[in-house]
């Protein structure tokens, strides 16, 4: 077994190695949960694309445990959630739990916690996942509470060790070292993910499975939290970054706010996205919603273009699951480097008007060719 | 009114570096600062408390050094500041922190009276986790107004509260019963300074010291490691991908060179992406 170093250790679960080899059996009233469970986060007639992410990987979990699949859905009407159901399956469960009430028509927290815990408490899940989004964070941590038991959140790697257990890895002191965190002695075992982590597994069109009705004991007046209304976002302010196929972004290597225009040039010529490194955004270059990485968003575009950005890992993090990455650093020893496919050892305020220029010939020469 | 604002003193992150060969992190001379999202709330207690009348209580639980960040928060304008220590603690998760600080919280409830809003933090930069709050609402039964991005009104004679909460693809606005516990996102407020008379004040001021015993903690079992859930089995450095980048031949190149070498290089790789642009460029 591999013990944690000796070194001073995050404030929160610290000397873990110790203890877990003084593992003992798990109670006996949390032998009787099994199964595999992923929240399915519903919400204004879709589904977040997350939880189909984690029904990707629960089903990989679920496999090797050789148990069932299931996802949670809570909302207001039956036929809705019998669709989303159906997606559900479509995507790997096995069945899904449903939760209709028209108290459920918005997410509250007091009314989500009690639909959510009577369900586990009444069906017993060993695992449960849940997307580290505003709603799934809000609703995990009350969850966990209620049931006592271990959340460990925003987790990059899932896993079955040999006892059973689930293995849960994460980022730690902003990303610069990652921990394994396991929830021994208590059940369910949960854990978030946050978007675009895990990529979204194949649909199979017509696969089928069953829904389990429960029911929810509450009244609308014994929920003190009321929502007096909902204001969409606008369209054109919602940057779908996290699920374009090509992100251009800029770092600290463009030297000034002038030059970013440099990479959104790029972008629109390429149809793509454009983001940038976390100090642009203090820097006020560029918003909030645009930021990669750690603690901005999880990208896995087909190609990623990163120029003047030097790789840090909380960056690297967030575009590791890009399928081809690549690097306009004049510094060969950046460490972007290191997890790059390409490379150009050049500046990038002289490459990307270039870029810009060639891809912008090359699409309107061929298009007129072709 | 009376706010009870929750804060933690963190190592600088952007300080932290890792030793190279033994994996650890090294941790000597990294300063410690308050959780800048507790700031967030901190600053929006004051506010309330200067519009609404009332007190603010700022609480920590951490070593007997997490002093120093409460006595910032006083120089900021807090009125009174609760620092919960006790070896008990040392290694607690969130459910073991959430716990603890609920005794906390109810211990300055009976001395200072019931707090209308527990803030806390939306989340560390050292832990990450935004469980803390979530688990004080739930322990507490309060109702749980997280990632708010604006506070609306209190109505004091009625306990209510209205807020603006970040919700998925838009703004959720809610209207509450205090006590309520809230969490708010970055970028909702800018913290005030504190002067200098504030300053010297907190210098001298009596920081409200209980050990677990004193704050009423029942059970030390939910305490520390003990008291913890989850374990932590490994830390590790991230892997290194087995190859570095391919690096194109661009030494002494001129940009339009470097340009043409890489889009070949790109459609090589990618064909797929080339068909994918050339139907963005004709609009279909
Ligand atoms: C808790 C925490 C969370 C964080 N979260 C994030 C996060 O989510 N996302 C994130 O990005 N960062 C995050 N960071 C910050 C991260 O550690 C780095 O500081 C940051 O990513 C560096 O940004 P950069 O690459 O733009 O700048 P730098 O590190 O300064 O790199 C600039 C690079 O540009 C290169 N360069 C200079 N001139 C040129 C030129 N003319 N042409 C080409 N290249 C050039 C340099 O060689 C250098 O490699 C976080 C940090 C902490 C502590």
């Amino acid at each position: 077994m591999t013990t944690a170093p000796q070194a001073p250790k995050p404030a929160a679960p610290a000397a873990g190695g110790n203890r877990a080899t003084m593992k003992k059996e798990l109670p006996e009233h949390f032998k009787a949960y099994r199964h595999v469970w992923v929240f399915i986060e519903y919400e204004h007639g879709k589904i977040h694309p997350v939880s189909l992410e984690l029904l990707g990987e629960g089903r990989k979990l679920a496999d090797k445990l050789q148990v069932e699949l299931a996802g949670v859905i809570i909302g207001e009407k039956a036929d809705e959630l019998a669709a989303a159901a159906q997606e559900c399956f479509e995507y790997g469960a096995d069945l899904c739990y449903r939760v209709y009430d028209p108290i459920l028509a918005h997410y509250r927290n007091q009314s989500f916690t009690k639909a959510m815990t009577d369900v586990v408490n009444t069906y017993k899940p060993e695992i449960f996942l849940l997307g580290a989004t505003t709603l799934g964070r809000d609703l995990a941590g009350s969850v966990a509470t209620t049931l006592l038991t271990g959340l460990t959140a925003d987790c990059t790697e899932l896993a079955i060790d040999d006892e059973r257990s689930l293995a849960a890895t994460r980022p730690t002191f902003g990303g610069s070292l990652l921990c394994t965190i396991h929830t021994l002695n208590f059940r369910p075992q949960m854990a978030t993910v946050r978007p675009r982590v895990f990529g979204l597994p194949d649909r199979q069109p017509g696969r089928t499975g069953r829904v389990i009705d429960h029911p929810l004991d509450m009244t609308e007046e014994s929920i003190i939290t009321k929502v007096l209304k909902f204001i969409p976002d606008r369209e054109s302010n919602q940057c779908q970054l996290a699920f374009a196929d090509i992100v251009v972004a800029g770092g600290l290597g463009l030297r000034s706010a002038e030059n970013f225009h440099l990479v959104k040039n790029l972008a629109e010529v390429l149809g793509a996205e454009y983001g940038g490194s976390r100090p642009l955004v203090q820097k006020g270059w560029i918003t909030a919603d645009r930021q990669i990485g750690q603690t901005g968003k999880t990208i896995r575009p087909k190609v990623y273009i990163a120029a003047g950005i030097s790789g840090a890992i909380q960056h690297r993090v967030g575009v590791e699951g890009a399928d081809l990455i690549i690097a306009i650093n004049t510094d060969p020893n950046a460490p972007i480097y290191d997890f790059a496919h390409v490379g150009l050892i050049a500046d990038a305020t002289q490459v990307l008007p270039a870029l810009t220029e060639a891809f912008a010939k090359h699409l309107s020469v061929n298009r007129i060719a072709g | 009114m009376h706010i009870v604002v929750c804060i933690k003193q963190v190592p600088d992150s952007a300080q932290i570096r890792v030793h190279p060969v033994t994996n650890t992190i090294m941790r000597q001379g990294v300063p410690t600062i308050i959780n800048p999202y507790d700031l967030v709330v901190l600053e929006e207690a004051l506010r309330l408390r200067d519009n609404y009348g009332g007190t603010v209580t700022v609480l920590t639980m951490g070593p007997p050094m997490a002093e120093d960040s409460l006595r910032k928060c006083l120089t900021f304008g807090a009125d009174r500041a609760v620092l919960l220590t006790d070896r008990f603690f040392a290694g607690s998760d969130t459910l073991a922190t959430s716990y603890a600080l609920t005794a906390a919280i109810r211990k300055i409830s009976e001395t200072w009276g019931k707090p209308d809003i527990v803030f806390a933090g939306k989340q560390t930069i050292d832990g990450d986790t935004a469980q803390v709050g979530p688990g004080i609402a739930s322990r507490l039964n309060l109702q749980q107004l997280t990632y708010v991005s604006k506070i609306n009104g209190v109505v004091s004679d009625k306990n209510q509260i209205e807020v603006e909460r970040r919700a998925e693809g838009g703004i959720q606005v809610l209207v509450s019963t205090m006590p309520v516990l809230v969490t708010m996102i970055e970028g909702s407020n800018e913290m005030r300074r504190g002067t200098m008379a504030a300053a010297l004040a907190a210098a001298k001021a009596e920081i409200v010291t209980w050990s677990a015993a004193d704050a009423g903690v029942e059970d030390m079992t939910k305490c520390g490691l003990r008291g913890s859930p989850t374990v932590v089995k490994k830390v590790f450095a991230p892997a290194a991908r087995s190859e570095k980048a391919f690096q194109l031949p661009v030494a002494g190149k001129p940009a339009e060179e470097i340009a043409a070498l890489l889009l070949e290089d790109l459609f090589q790789r990618k064909p797929a992406i080339e068909d994918e642009l050339m139907k963005f460029a004709s609009g279909q």
